[in-house]
């Protein structure tokens, strides 16, 4: 890290984002009792979890940092989760999918059953339980249609669900995320950043990720178009044929449903150019869980979803 | 690794419902190829289900459920879009006269606002209502797209008997730069491309004018602004300020005064993220250690003179998206601005504005999506500037108590075409 005083661009489009996310956390960190943000070990969540350590340095966090378990993670992933909690001093939770499934509160998909819809339970449980009032989360708006409709701090009613036809007004950057008991709002520091934006972030800042999102030979199996990792929760069914291939992950989700591609990106440079002429948005190329339906992601959010 | 710099550029499409502001922006990004293959899929498969064509662009932003098979929009979709110099956040936003708080949600951080126009119904009362209030909200450039030239067998009389009802308008609203353009945005004539149906039309594709405008183009601040959010606790024992600057910039060695406590003090360092800095331009979330101790907290200023107005009485522009009326003695409201809340009281309705003629009537009340001028007495003081000098300590919302929802949009002062 040099020590020499520079004078930032402010009309660089990423020192525009970055310093917007960083005011975002601190209004919402300020307004509201007890905020919580989410982190899955993605890339996405990454670049949050440096941005809140950016906006309250050099003190520590003032929210802890919640994981949703599922108990189908990448190992690497977990990993990842760990080191990077652990470098920016923050409280880890980590509510699990399995313990929502023993209580009896959602049917248990099996052993090799996508457990991505369960998490809803398992996170408006943890919410209820800890009284939390705000929570963090990396979504972005380019991501998906229902997402692009979605304010910067989204309210949740006492179920935790979204309503998309009764969003508050939310003008110029007064951020105003006062509920009442048992509601909660879900704040988006990352609304605005493309895919781009945050692999272009992630170099400039030199960040630490899960080693999965760079090409790796792996042992994979075509399944519903997309290249999935053989391995403890993906089993090759018959008539699917393991190959050896280069591959990297343009998203991290559960190991049973996020598709790999193929790629010779061993570098963030070269991610970088990958991903500038992509034909293929990255939930498209790489999420099972958003096949479902043309509504799919805005029905698993007005549920509650992250 | 090195990077290339781009500005951002906010844009907002504003219009009355059905004069296509949503399919103009899913030509704009289908056209500039922005959309990857698996959305167009998605459109494509979403349009043949309801029976409607091949492609109808307008499910690029529409993409709710409700909107979908009501072919309207009801809520603002955000879209991305860069160009080698320039990134463009896109807030398409819906025209009904029912989701105007919607509409306001996304024009009062735009740059620039893209009207389209039915060129065979020209401006209409909703138009007339939407460019008011991106007047309002203080936009300074608008780019007229006159669609469904393709209707008018590509008239150049009918774009010019729009463009005469628009440039009046425009002229009276106070916008300083207006550029109308002829389209079609079911064809995508003049999207990006010039169209050869409009040979007396030699301007500029609505692509190539948005290249050109001027990003950031409000520069009326004097005096540099932080609204403190947080105080830092240095290690070390010192205490520094946070907040997001506006107006003009901060620099090491600056005389400042602290607001509302009216303390001058020295700016003896700026950070940010945790390194130092010499300077923080507008639009930094930087912290200040200032030289004086002071017992500075969230809600307190840091300004540089000219200095912002200490006051607890203020008349402001208010656009009210409340259900019940606005009215002296309503319902109990609260008042965000900057980053201080405080209760407030209406203490009169100093009137309401007629969209169609610019006037301001007599009114006690102002009904869900009227604009009027009110006085207002807050409980604990505020460090404001007028709004067309500064549009972060010139804004608010109001609050209501019950039900913590945003019933209304506020702006200090009022602007000079009222």
């Amino acid at each position: 890290m040099t020590t020499t005083l520079h004078t930032p661009h402010a009309t660089d489009h990423l020192d525009v984002l970055e310093s917007h996310a960083l005011f975002i956390l601190r209004e919402v960190a300020a307004e509201c009792e007890r905020p919580v943000l989410l982190f899955s070990g993605g890339k996405d969540s990454a670049v949050l979890l440096r941005l809140a350590a950016k906006a309250f340095a050099p003190q520590q966090l003032p929210f802890p940092v919640l994981h949703i378990d599922t108990g189908q993670n990448f190992a690497e992933v977990l990993k990842f989760r760990d080191r990077a909690v652990e470098a920016v001093g923050a409280r880890l939770l980590v509510a699990k999918v399995q313990d929502t499934i023993d209580q009896g509160k959602v049917a248990d998909p099996g052993p090799l059953g996508s457990r991505n819809r369960l998490q809803t339970v398992t996170l408006l449980d943890a919410i209820s339980t800890n009284s939390f009032d705000a929570a963090f989360g990396g979504a972005r708006r380019d991501e998906d249609k229902a997402r692009a409709k979605e304010r910067v701090l989204s309210f949740r009613d006492a179920f935790g669900q979204w309503d998309p036809r009764q969003q508050r007004p939310e003008l110029w950057q007064i951020y105003q995320g006062k509920v009442n008991p048992g509601e909660h709002v879900r704040a988006f520091p990352l609304s605005d950043w493309t895919e781009l934006d945050v692999w272009q972030y992630i170099a400039r800042e030199q960040m630490d990720l899960p080693s999965i999102y760079f090409a790796h030979e792996r042992d994979v199996v075509m399944r519903d178009g997309m290249w999935l990792a053989v391995g403890e929760f993906v089993e090759p069914r018959a008539g699917e044929d393991v190959v050896r291939k280069m591959v990297r992950f343009r998203t991290v989700g559960d190991a049973n449903c996020t598709g790999a591609v193929i790629s010779n990106a061993t570098t963030l440079h070269a991610i970088i150019d990958e991903v500038a002429i992509a034909h293929v948005s990255e939930r498209g190329a790489t999420r099972g869980d958003d096949k479902f339906s043309e509504t799919a992601m805005e029905d698993r959010k007005r549920e509650g979803y992250f | 690794m090195k990077l290339a710099t781009k500005d951002l550029l906010r844009l907002a499409t504003i219009g009355s419902v059905d004069d296509g502001k949503s399919t103009l922006i899913g030509r704009l990004l289908v056209d500039t190829r922005q959309l990857f293959d698996d959305q167009l899929d998605a459109v494509a498969a979403a349009s043949e289900k309801r029976g409607i064509g091949d492609l109808d662009l307008s499910f690029v932003t529409d993409g709710l459920r409700a909107e979908r098979e009501q072919g309207i929009t009801i809520d603002v979709a955000y879209r991305y879009a860069t160009t080698p110099t320039r990134k463009f956040i896109i807030a398409d936003c819906p025209g009904h006269v029912q989701y105007t708080r919607n509409m306001a949600t996304g024009a009062s951080t735009a740059d620039l606002v893209l009207v389209a126009l039915d060129v065979a119904s020209g401006l209409k009362e909703q138009t007339r209502r939407h460019l008011c209030i991106a007047a309002l909200l203080g936009v300074r450039s608008v780019i007229v797209a006159v669609n469904k030239m393709d209707t008018v067998a590509w008239s150049e009389l009918a774009f010019q008997r729009v463009i005469d009802q628009i440039e009046t308008l425009s002229r009276e609203l106070g916008f300083t730069s207006m550029l109308a353009i002829p389209v079609s945005a079911l064809l995508g004539d003049n999207v990006v491309v010039n169209s050869t149906n409009t040979p007396w039309y030699v301007g500029p594709s609505l692509l190539e004018a948005l290249e050109a405008s001027e990003a950031g183009s409000w520069v009326t601040a004097q005096g540099a602004r932080l609204p403190i959010q947080w105080v830092l606790r240095q290690s070390g024992g010192g205490r520094t300020y946070a907040g997001m600057v506006s107006g003009e910039a901060f620099h090491v060695g600056d005389r400042v005064t602290l607001l509302p406590a009216n303390i001058e003090t020295t700016v003896k360092a700026i950070n940010f993220g945790g390194e130092p800095r010499l300077e923080a331009t507008v639009g930094l979330a930087a912290d200040l250690d200032l030289a004086d101790e002071t017992d500075a907290g969230r809600g307190d200023l840091i300004a540089t003179a000219p200095l912002p107005t200490v006051t607890k009485e203020f008349e402001a522009t208010i656009c009210w998206f409340g259900e019940k009326p606005l009215s002296v003695n309503g319902q109990r409201l609260r008042l965000k601005h900057t980053t201080r809340s405080t209760p407030v009281r209406i203490d009169a309705i100093k009137g309401l504005i007629d969209i169609g003629s610019l006037a301001i009537n007599d009114a006690s009340s102002l009904a869900t999506n009227e604009i009027g001028l009110a006085t207002l007495t807050t409980a604990d003081a505020l460090v404001v500037d007028d709004y067309r000098e500064d549009r972060v300590t010139g804004s608010f919302v109001l609050i209501d108590e019950v039900s913590n929802a945003t019933v209304a949009a506020g702006m200090v002062g009022h602007a000079s075409f009222l």
